[in-house]
């Protein structure tokens, strides 16, 4: 009994050493674990295959760098599909360090082999247009003129100087959004301005926070699919058949989740015991 | 040799916010500190670039004014200079409301930041009323009308509505409506913990991007 | 006149917003447009107000030497460093481009600090499941075991336990079945209410009758 009484009163921070051990170890470890699909992951990615060669993609990065262990595995994986299936890509941010994100996944993806022999062009097959403050009226002002919300490039070119970005006016001629979102403005104002007021379709990975949000979304079709946090990150790699950091730090997230749920039993356990034996002492 | 440099530099402030796990310490608060301020001075900067500049004293020719070449004339250059009207000179209503807004920093005038409060308040009212209206009002209603012919629709159907009815606090939750009221704190209680679960997938995401950061980019241990 | 004209402007712009939906067309698109603006304009002086406002208790803090002034100091200083960096050392409207003084301080500084304030969450959530987490009533019981599942079921050990069952019945399929249905039901509750809730105060912000923003009763 005593035993349990010491484990309900252990010092915080041999909890914390056992979830800074579960988070460590695995990440010198090499150990390949099967990553089961999700029905929402399944259903994005089968929305880019549905895609013909030379659709156009707006992707918009909407996090910064404390997101960017979750989302910049999904970023990498969605750019690398779209220039791997020939899809033209346009990027945006609604958060000021989005489109830098965005530059730092190409950069990424560029000095592998397959692409320093065939780099996608810039202002052919991808543009970043760059931040735009305004949060949804953005997506709004979007919804009736796309060159007159982003006038210049990143880069300070005018959009009518980008081949890509020829014919394109609004929402109505681009085939699919992709939104990686960590919270506001993302995927509840893309839904509601770019999906619900002027029939975009559009698909969405966030944040595991936000994940739970908006999965009600999902089911009503407003997205196209929904890819959450590390796993929808590893999940997406899996369907691409590349390996980055999802399904590398799965084996870690797989050791935390452990401890945590080991916690909660051990905790659980030393809970009852001593209340019975609390309520012994009071019969 | 600067990517060491930088990177170490990132490597002490991310074991100086961590030492806070073992206890506050002169580290932590000097580094919470430094974060604090840091941040401060970042959205500082970013809103003066993001929306004062372009928006405010571009459109006014307050840029043009203070000596900048690469700006077109603006405002006040076609008022004064020209002698046009131009409509941009309706965002020296805009500067007004911000300069309100800060007054709320003088004790005395203070009150003067309601006008500029009023303003940003009716613009979300407007703008939220009809989009949530149509996104999470009535497409959510809409598709909570299903065909009962399955269990998930069946227990869609019955979580959605029960949720609701617990939410109506105008009447006593007693009896049958107590009875649903009851079953809607299931399913929000299922919810929460589904959104709990997340949430530790997602601490534990960043945590583990910054372990990578430590062990990997920083002393080279994990490729 | 110090409640009337907010009570006025709040109803003019809720107003306008409103009509725009349904009317994108002139006159109401280019109020639209013009109140955006402002509406960004004042947004970025609220944001100056709180940093001026945090300026002003740190420098108070350091004038009068109160507890712990030193890192009032420091705040103040890691305020300055950014902000002198990025409005004189990093090229006006490019600050933000990679290589500029103030992109250095951005990744190197305020990057590993916030990324790691908010990672150090994971530590409080484990060390909070192992301390609150308890199966005390039914509802903490359907919290605990929801919160479990999901997190057994959305890594690949989920499934390393329970392969003794049928592909379709293991522990990701249950993990799908909590998020798609009963998960779904009560997030769409949460969100019809929420709605409901912003629309019902939004007519009263603009119809006047909510006036405690304005300084009303």
């Amino acid at each position: 009994m005593e035993f349990f009484e010491k484990l309900m009163s252990i010092d915080r921070r041999v909890i914390f050493l056992f979830v800074g051990a579960a988070l460590i170890v695995p990440l010198f470890l090499d150990i390949e674990q099967k990553i089961e699909i999700t029905p929402e992951v399944q259903t994005l990615y089968d929305a880019f295959m549905e895609l013909p060669p030379g659709s156009k993609v707006l992707m918009t990065f909407d996090y910064d760098p404390p997101s960017a262990p979750e989302l910049q595995p999904q970023a990498i994986t969605a750019l690398r599909l779209c220039f791997d299936r020939n899809l033209k890509v346009i990027i945006i941010g609604l958060w000021p360090m989005g489109p830098m994100q965005a530059n730092l996944a190409l950069e990424t993806i560029f000095i592998e082999k397959k692409y320093l022999d065939r780099e996608p062009i810039y202002g052919v097959d991808y543009v970043n247009l760059g931040y735009s403050p305004g949060n949804e009226l953005v997506i709004q002002r979007m919804g009736s003129s796309i060159p007159s919300t982003f006038p210049r490039d990143f880069r300070g070119t005018p959009i009518e100087e980008i081949p890509l970005m020829q014919g394109i006016v609004n929402f109505s001629n681009l085939d699919f959004i992709l939104n990686l979102s960590a919270g506001y403005p993302g995927t509840v104002e893309w839904v509601q301005f770019a999906v619900d007021r002027f029939h975009a379709t559009m698909g969405a990975c966030n944040t595991a926070v936000q994940a739970p949000l908006v999965y009600p979304y999902v089911h009503t079709g407003q997205l196209t699919g929904l890819s959450g946090g590390m796993k929808g990150a590893a999940e997406f790699e899996v369907l691409t058949g590349f390996t980055g950091k999802g399904t590398k730090f799965m084996l870690s997230q797989s050791f935390a989740h452990i401890i945590v749920v080991l916690f909660i039993i051990i905790g659980n356990i030393a809970y009852f015991v001593t209340r019975g034996r609390e309520k012994e002492k009071i019969g | 040799m600067d990517s060491v440099f930088s990177n170490t530099l990132a490597a002490i402030l991310t074991i100086g916010i961590i030492s806070f796990l073992y206890k506050d310490n002169p580290l932590y608060k000097f580094c919470e500190s430094l974060f604090i301020g840091v941040s401060a001075g970042y959205w500082f900067v970013q809103q003066y670039y993001a929306n004062l500049l372009p928006k405010l004293f571009d459109n006014l020719g307050i840029t043009r004014l203070l000596g900048a070449e690469n700006v077109a004339d603006g405002a006040l250059q076609n008022l004064f200079v020209r002698g046009q009207w131009d409509e941009n000179l309706l965002y020296l209503i805009a500067g007004i409301l911000g300069v309100m807004m800060l007054l709320r920093l003088v004790p005395q005038i203070g009150w003067m930041s309601r006008w500029p409060m009023a303003f940003i308040v009716g613009s979300i009212a407007g703008l939220y009323f009809i989009t949530y209206f149509q996104s999470n009002a009535m497409r959510q209603m809409q598709n909570t009308i299903l065909p009962l012919n399955s269990f998930n629709n069946l227990v869609l159907i019955v979580g959605t509505v029960t949720g609701i009815i617990y939410f109506y606090f105008s009447k006593e939750h007693k009896g049958a409506f107590g009875g649903a009221a009851r079953v809607g704190i299931y399913f929000l209680m299922v919810t929460f913990g589904a959104s709990f679960g997340y949430t530790v997938m997602s601490r534990m995401s960043l945590l583990i991007g910054r372990l990578d950061f430590l062990f990997g980019t920083w002393l080279g241990l994990v490729k | 006149m110090r409640r009337q004209i907010p009570l006025l402007l709040t109803a003019i712009v809720g107003f306008v917003y409103i009509i725009q939906f349904f009317i994108p067309h002139r006159p109401f698109n280019i109020f639209e447009h013009l109140f955006t603006d402002w509406f960004l304009i004042i947004a970025a002086c609220a944001i100056w107000l709180g940093v001026l406002n945090l300026l002003k208790l740190s420098l108070e803090k350091v004038y009068k030497r109160g507890k712990d002034w030193p890192y009032s100091v420091v705040t103040v200083a890691g305020f300055l460093l950014i902000t002198i960096a990025g409005f004189f050392f990093s090229g006006g409207r490019q600050f933000q481009n990679p290589g500029t003084p103030f992109d250095y301080i951005y990744v190197n500084i305020f990057t590993p600090l916030s990324a790691t304030m908010f990672a150090l969450l994971a530590f409080f959530v484990a060390s909070a499941s192992y301390r609150a987490f308890r199966a005390r009533t039914r509802e903490a019981t359907l919290l605990l075991l929801a919160g479990f599942f999901v997190m057994l079921g959305r890594v690949p050990v989920g499934d390393l336990i329970t392969q003794w069952l049928p592909v379709g019945y293991r522990l990701s399929n249950l993990t799908d079945w909590i998020m798609n249905v009963p998960q779904t039901a009560g997030q769409r509750a949460i969100m019809i209410g929420i709605a409901l809730g912003i629309m019902s105060t939004s007519l009263r912000v603009i119809l006047g009758i909510e006036r405690t923003i304005t300084g009303g009763e």
